[in-house]
């Protein structure tokens, strides 16, 4: 093995698949077959993190970068003048082994740039995860690329290795899609998706009937939205991920703040910034829709089509709607325990759990760890004292801005001296 | 019988002495592990012989009253090696006995909450020690790795990584209470090295051990070569304009550096 030649491939190829932000490793339980490698309980880990802060759990890099498309936000585009490589499946197999080996990764996410066509990219993927499964006993995690295009066959194979299969919508909405890919077709994105959903469901319906049917994708699919590239609404995007939640079950939706990548009228240019604040609220609401029990109308609509950037959706929704405030601790279902401000599903779980024994106090809740200084706004609790004015919604919004100070807060002073 | 006692502390040393607490009807005890030997205001230390036996005796009764996640809710917590924690244990124990069942979920007991928050950080130092260990590949097939958990977690992480490396020998070993685990493709067994230069050095495996058979030789030449192939990946997977030091410490304390190849560089 030429381990200069890997370095340097391993430079070009790891680093233009870094935009691609899914790193899960969740979800599938796989055990360790015939004392092979590897094995997972269904619990991801980070084994790393990049100075961006972002966990690195996967070996994720481009299988190769030479692609025949040519879509304005992407680094590979054909016309972009860059060094290009390849990697042999074999490499790609021996990188995997003695990285997982090393306890660096929890597996693969493999992807890459479409060479001659989808259907022959697709297979040179799916060849490098046999190769894994069958050859080397590995269990650990397989996350593939769904090229857009692939035929169902190739994907029906695809589940059989892979852990996860994902396919990027990357552009919202179609008109934008339109705009940066013109030689991409929308329909292209969701055929693959679709391919991948009816085999879960199909491989999933079989399993009840006969234990041995193999497992298809456990760890289900995900896809990924570029943010702020095109000039969609929080909204939009909002709703186009609760769209591919709901119509394919998807595990997860990502949300990618655009990084300025090419000097094309069409996007903001090379130097603006990447809207990580934007990118934080999409994940908040995302969170509140999967875990919290929101509905996206209730946070995203004609009326609110973009997201507060000062405060969290949560208490933003919370402030709109008064009337439903404030809640008894000791006595509000769970439901209801979830739209407070200030309390995460944990410490809803840790109230539920505690008020059986006794009633709760101020001082139960702090020790039990919920943020008493964004929640006593929106509570009552076993003491006489609680917030009794009668505080609008901006001045409950002001009383806590002040109270706290938030890592963004440089990103909006001016809008706090205005009251 | 006095009421400081010292037990020698193991997991059946602490059982075993609150055994005896019952057994002796000893009022107000505080129980000690070696480590914070002191001479106390309340007299002389009385030295507790661990008795197996006696100990599965607590522990019987234990499991009786209390769920399989509370045990490892108590057992984690005993591990966390928290200044006191051995009184907390007790009291736990005591209440469980009292109320003949154990007060699993009452938050508002502080004894309950001190507990359940020992062991949330001991299960977050394991779950820290399954992603940040880094084998060496030394003497053609054994996989090494040297660490300094916050928490004693090897008893808790040695069946995650028998289960995923399987077909590999490995060893690792915590440095700061000069024990480790080894695997030998059947078992894991607890060993202990003795090194040569006794303190590891940029996290990189010790040379040369004097009276052990674990850990001769030298690297293999493979081993600087993923090593360097995964730096190199670290580096390139890395987004410059997104660049957020304080995340990054937030998620890997530096720590945790020393052991980490793609931190030491």
């Amino acid at each position: 093995m030429n381990y200069e030649r890997i370095k340097e491939k391993l430079e070009i190829l790891a680093d233009a698949a870094k935009y691609d932000v899914s790193c899960s490793s969740s979800g599938s339980k796989r055990k360790n077959k015939n004392k092979g490698l590897g094995d997972s309980d269904g619990m991801g880990i980070c084994h790393s993190y990049t100075e961006d802060g972002r966990c690195v759990s996967l070996l994720k890099i481009l299988l190769t970068n030479v692609c025949i498309f040519d879509c304005a936000y992407c680094v590979t585009r054909k016309s972009n003048d860059i060094k290009r490589a390849a990697f042999t499946v074999q490499e790609v197999v021996d990188l995997t082994i003695n990285f997982y080996r090393r306890n660096y990764i929890e597996g693969l996410f493999l992807s890459s740039g479409i060479f001659k066509s989808p259907d022959a990219t697709m297979e040179r993927l799916i060849r490098v995860a046999k190769k894994l499964r069958e050859e080397e006993n590995f269990n650990g995690y397989i996350h593939l690329k769904s090229i857009p295009g692939a035929s169902d066959e190739l994907m029906q194979q695809a589940g059989l290795y892979a852990d996860r299969l994902s396919v990027n919508i990357e552009i919202p909405t179609k008109a934008g899609l339109k705009l940066l890919a013109p030689d991409k077709d929308h329909k292209d994105f969701i055929q693959p998706m679709k391919a991948v959903k009816n085999a879960i469901d199909l491989y999933q319906s079989e399993k009840k009937l006969i234990r041995s049917t193999p497992i298809y994708a456990p760890a289900g699919q995900s896809t990924q939205m570029i943010v702020g590239a095109t000039g969609e609404s929080d909204r939009d995007i909002m709703y186009s991920a609760n769209f591919f939640y709901n119509k394919f079950q998807m595990k997860r939706v990502y949300y990618s703040g655009y990084i300025p990548v090419a000097d094309d009228s069409r996007l903001p240019a090379i130097g603006t910034e990447v809207p990580m604040m934007r990118e934080n609220r999409l994940y908040q609401t995302d969170w509140l829709l999967r875990f919290y029990g929101f509905d996206v109308r209730e946070i995203l609509n004609d009326e609110y089509q973009n997201l507060d950037m000062d405060i969290d959706p949560k208490l933003s929704w919370a402030l709109r709607n008064l009337d439903q405030f404030p809640v008894d601790i000791n006595r509000a279902e769970k439901r209801i325990l979830a739209r407070i401000p200030g309390v995460g599903m944990k410490s809803v779980g840790k109230i539920l759990s505690a008020r059986r024994f006794r009633k709760l106090n101020w001082e139960h809740l702090k020790a039990i760890g919920i943020s008493i200084n964004r929640s006593k706004y929106f509570i009552t609790c076993d003491s006489r004292e609680f917030e009794r004015r009668d505080l609008t919604g901006i001045q409950i919004k002001n009383q806590i801005l002040l109270s706290g100070s938030s890592k963004y807060s440089k990103n909006f002073t001016n809008q706090l001296s205005l009251f | 019988m006095e009421r400081v006692l010292q037990y020698d502390g193991t997991f059946d040393g602490l059982m075993t002495t609150i055994f005896t607490i019952y057994q002796h009807k000893v009022k107000n005890p505080i129980i000690q592990a070696p480590a914070q030997q002191q001479d106390s205001l309340f007299g002389e230390a009385h030295e507790i012989i661990t008795e197996p036996e006696k100990a599965q005796r607590v522990l019987n009764r234990m499991n009786e009253l209390s769920s399989k996640q509370d045990m490892m809710e108590f057992y984690k917590a005993f591990l966390s090696e928290i200044l006191g924690i051995e009184n907390t244990l007790y009291q736990y124990c005591q209440q469980t006995f009292a109320a003949g069942k154990a007060p699993s979920g009452d938050y508002g007991n502080t004894t309950i909450l001190k507990i359940s928050q020992a062991a949330k950080m001991v299960g977050r130092e394991k779950h820290r020690m399954e992603a940040f260990i880094r084998f060496h590949l030394i003497d053609e097939d054994l996989y090494y790795a040297n660490c300094e958990p916050d928490f004693n977690v090897l008893p808790l992480i040695a069946q995650h990584f028998k289960n995923r490396y399987a077909d590999q020998k490995w060893v690792i070993y915590d440095l700061k209470r000069d024990f480790g685990i080894s695997y030998d493709l059947e078992n894991v067994v607890e060993v202990t090295i003795n090194f040569k230069d006794p303190t590891a050095k940029k996290g990189i495996v010790n040379k040369a051990g004097s009276s052990t058979q674990l850990v001769t030789g030298s690297f293999r030449e493979s081993e600087n070569n993923y090593r360097d192939l995964w730096n190199q990946y670290f580096k390139s997977t890395n987004i410059e304009s997104r660049k957020n030091m304080k995340l990054h410490l937030q998620h890997v304390p530096k720590r945790y550096w020393k052991y980490l190849s793609e931190k030491v560089a």
